[in-house]
């Protein structure tokens, strides 16, 4: 292996702030998805351009925390113009999206060509950022050199995440899950919604800065979309996603020095492909289970019309055409291959039996489990 | 003047004038379904789906010929809108979830391919990213061409499944039991949608394309009813943009033209939720105002109805303390109160018998049994 496996500080510390990122990210992301406002991450991680050109504009400094403060602003600016568009009910919801945060995108974009084309302010670089130069953008303090900037800022703000999701916990879920109910028993959904919202924002700019917005969208939506494959429980999906989400960056990081790519794209290809495993092979709702469940159904669903059929016809006057083993396929017009399975397996079941003039009878058991079945069916419906 | 003039004279200008409004008239045409279908933000997914693609057929074929890039693109963002559908489909992830999801994982997978190529030696990947924002003036006659060629593989079949479209995105159920193969019409109209995304993405790039989806349409849907009107206004408003966008843009230094173009559709989609007749706000606030009143007015002469019902004399007269006995009826002041009685006295609702005694008159009568708002009066006056 040609792999440099000795760790050197660098490595060290991009490894810690995408973990940290991950975490970040992750904890908002579960609400976000359970509220089905996963797109709004994708909007704000956009829009925040505009804030920090705007605040830029105000403090002419690339290195002032108040373009921070700016870009978290347009972030829950950008929340509250999105819902004024779909209060007026003209517009769904997603159109609103679509139509507010390229809007505000492009202003960004044109304020910067017009008032700072001299100024490093670039497009790609808050589209793509590149967690490979944070460990450079050092912190220093009187002097001292104690770490990366990244560490620290996305450090404060998994604080803050984590703060707030022990405070809001109860609120959080009552409102994702019952949002009328949190409202009748006086807990104000409205509160809940742009606090999130504001922690999205925040996230999401200080994340832009060390590894580019695109991973934020994925570490918001892939990792809990994962968890919430796997489980039902809020609390366990939480942890869930963080564990996927700290596995996608570690292996996402490994994969990147391995084939000399770009971090950030190989980390949210990982996010990717853990959430493909998962939705193959996961118990119950992966897609294997899927099919493996619809192909019984359709199996249990076609003996059961198959007994009723030949019940049906028993002992009448048709029962030497319709029920015959020779013509039957005639009256059913199955596939001949999926008839004979159906066949074997009635057999097998003891379900028929065919007598010597070469008519299917149903056994007592065939009855049986034709009835039950049929009655539940009906049930059902 | 002299934009229009240039216009006519500048060669580079007038191909990526050109590009721009059959980008507009694409986009804007076949939005309205993404619209109307509730799958808007697709054009987003799409755009960003599509930088694998790019970045796989540079690597494979070498070239960097816009239509083999495109043809990457497309079959990128097609693959990526069909795995977005099915885990919608199949699982419990929801449809934003997973579009926000796939957007950015294919968007990351892309980011690997690019920084896989700059590594190998001797390969010019410069000018693969202007897909990803977008430089229009970068167009050439022969992008242009391509576009158009592509605006009518896209036009076509709409124009041909025009019936079956409209069907399904207004009511897919009933499209399926009269006999549709939906999964096919919607396999088709999908493709057209990430085609007509992918030919954008040169013009505009991979954040603004959505934009361009849904701006015209949402723009169009506020004046008409009628998919066919909302399809040709759409068509228009997304051509005019592209025109006043590129046009703006050439005019001033250094300008992008895609943000242009998309701050131009946005306003003109801003306008139209303010302004167009019968649904914009404006009209809905000044409709919202008529009602007010008349419902006001109406109060005021069951008012007076009830209280004439229960006295001996049909037209007797009160005096306006006796109309607001019960305060929570009159929401106004005496003041509105007077000016509300005389305004039903102008319509020869109400008779002003004295100084400050009002009765309902026999117009009044007619017009409040008509309503029949009696048994509403009543229940408000005891």
């Amino acid at each position: 292996m040609g792999v440099r496996v000795i760790m050197i500080n660098p490595q060290i510390e991009i490894q810690l702030i995408a973990i940290i990122v991950s975490v970040a990210c992750v904890i908002p992301g579960v609400f976000l998805i359970l509220r089905r406002m996963s797109m709004m991450s994708d909007a704000i991680s956009h829009t925040i351009l505009l804030g920090i050109v705007l605040a830029f504009f105000a403090t002419h400094d690339l290195t002032s925390p108040l373009l921070i403060v700016g870009a978290a602003l347009m972030g829950t600016l950008t929340v509250y113009l999105v819902e004024v568009m779909h209060n007026t009910k003209l517009i769904s919801e997603d159109s609103s999206i679509g139509l507010i945060f390229p809007f505000l995108f492009s202003i960004g974009v044109i304020l910067i060509s017009i008032y700072a084309g001299n100024v490093h302010l670039d497009t790609d670089a808050v589209l793509l950022g590149e967690i490979a130069f944070a460990p450079f953008n050092r912190f220093v303090v009187r002097g001292k050199d104690i770490g990366p900037k990244a560490l620290y800022v996305m450090g404060s703000i998994l604080l803050l995440n984590i703060i707030y999701l022990f405070l809001f916990y109860k609120e959080l879920k009552l409102t994702t899950f019952d949002e009328k109910l949190a409202a009748v028993l006086g807990f104000s959904p409205i509160f809940i919604h742009y606090s999130l919202m504001s922690m999205v924002s925040i996230t999401a700019v200080g994340a832009f800065d060390s590894v580019g917005s695109i991973l934020v969208i994925a570490f918001m939506a892939g990792p809990s979309a994962s968890a919430y494959l796997i489980t039902d429980d809020l609390k366990r999906m939480i942890l869930l996603s963080i564990v996927i989400g700290i596995l996608s960056a570690i292996s996402g990081y490994w994969l990147s020095v391995l084939f000399d790519v770009s971090i950030a794209g190989s980390m949210a290809g990982m996010v990717g492909l853990i959430f493909f495993i998962v939705f193959i092979f996961v118990p119950d709702r992966g897609l294997l289970s899927i099919i493996k469940r619809r192909k019984k159904q359709k199996y249990k669903f076609a003996n059961i019309s198959f007994l009723m059929h030949i019940m049906n016809h028993e002992n009448t006057d048709m029962e030497k055409s319709e029920s015959s083993i020779d013509t039957i396929h005639n009256h059913l017009q199955w596939d001949r291959k999926f008839l004979n399975e159906i066949l074997s397996l009635s057999i097998e079941n003891k379900y028929i039996f065919v007598n010597e003039n070469g008519i299917i009878k149903v056994t007592k058991e065939g009855k049986k489990f034709a009835g039950t079945n049929y009655c539940e069916l009906v049930k059902r419906i | 003047m002299e934009l229009l003039f240039n216009l006519f004279s500048d060669y580079t200008l007038r191909i990526v004038t050109l590009g721009s409004t059959l980008l507009g008239i694409t986009s804007g045409a076949i939005g309205c379904y993404a619209v109307l279908r509730k799958q808007s933000l697709i054009g987003d997914a799409v755009s960003h789906a599509a930088l694998p693609g790019i970045g796989l057929s540079f690597l494979l074929i070498g070239s960097k010929n816009t239509e083999w890039l495109l043809l990457g693109a497309f079959i990128a963002g097609w693959i990526a809108t069909l795995v977005i559908l099915n885990i919608d489909r199949l699982s419990r992830i929801k449809y934003d979830n997973a579009l926000a999801m796939i957007l950015s994982v294919f968007f990351g997978f892309g980011l690997v391919i690019l920084t896989y190529i700059q590594k190998i030696p001797n390969s010019n990947q410069a000018g693969l990213e202007k897909f990803l924002f977008g430089q229009a003036s970068t167009l050439l006659q022969r992008d242009v061409m391509l576009m158009g060629i592509v605006a009518l593989i896209t036009l076509v079949p709409m124009i041909f499944l025009w019936k079956e479209f409209k069907l399904l995105s207004f009511d897919t159920i009933f499209a399926d039991t009269i006999g549709f193969s939906t999964k096919k019409l919607d396999l088709i109209l999908t493709t057209l949608i990430v085609i007509s995304i992918i030919v954008g993405l040169q013009t505009v790039g991979v954040i603004l394309m959505s934009s361009m989806l849904i701006a015209p349409a949402v723009a169009a849907r506020q004046w008409t009813n009628r998919l066919f009107i909302m399809v040709m206004l759409s068509s228009f408003f997304g051509a005019a943009a592209g025109i006043c966008g590129t046009l703006i843009s050439s005019s001033i230094d250094n300008m992008p033209t895609g943000p242009i173009i998309v701050v131009v559709i946005t306003l003109i989609a801003l306008l139209s939720l303010l302004f167009a007749p019968n649904r914009g706000l404006i009209w809905k606030r000044i409709r919202d105002n008529k009602t007010k009143k008349e419902i006001n007015s109406t109060i005021i002469l069951s008012i007076l109805y009830t209280l004439s019902e229960k006295h001996t004399k049909t037209y007797h007269s009160y005096d306006l303390s006796a109309l607001m006995l019960k305060k929570d009826n009159i929401k106004y002041s005496k003041k509105k109160l007077l000016k509300e009685l005389n305004k039903l006295k102008m319509s020869g609702l109400v008779d002003k018998h004295e100084k400050n005694l009002w009765a309902i008159s026999e117009k009044g009568m007619k017009k409040i049994s008509v309503l029949d708002y009696t048994n509403g009066g009543q229940s408000y006056y005891d």
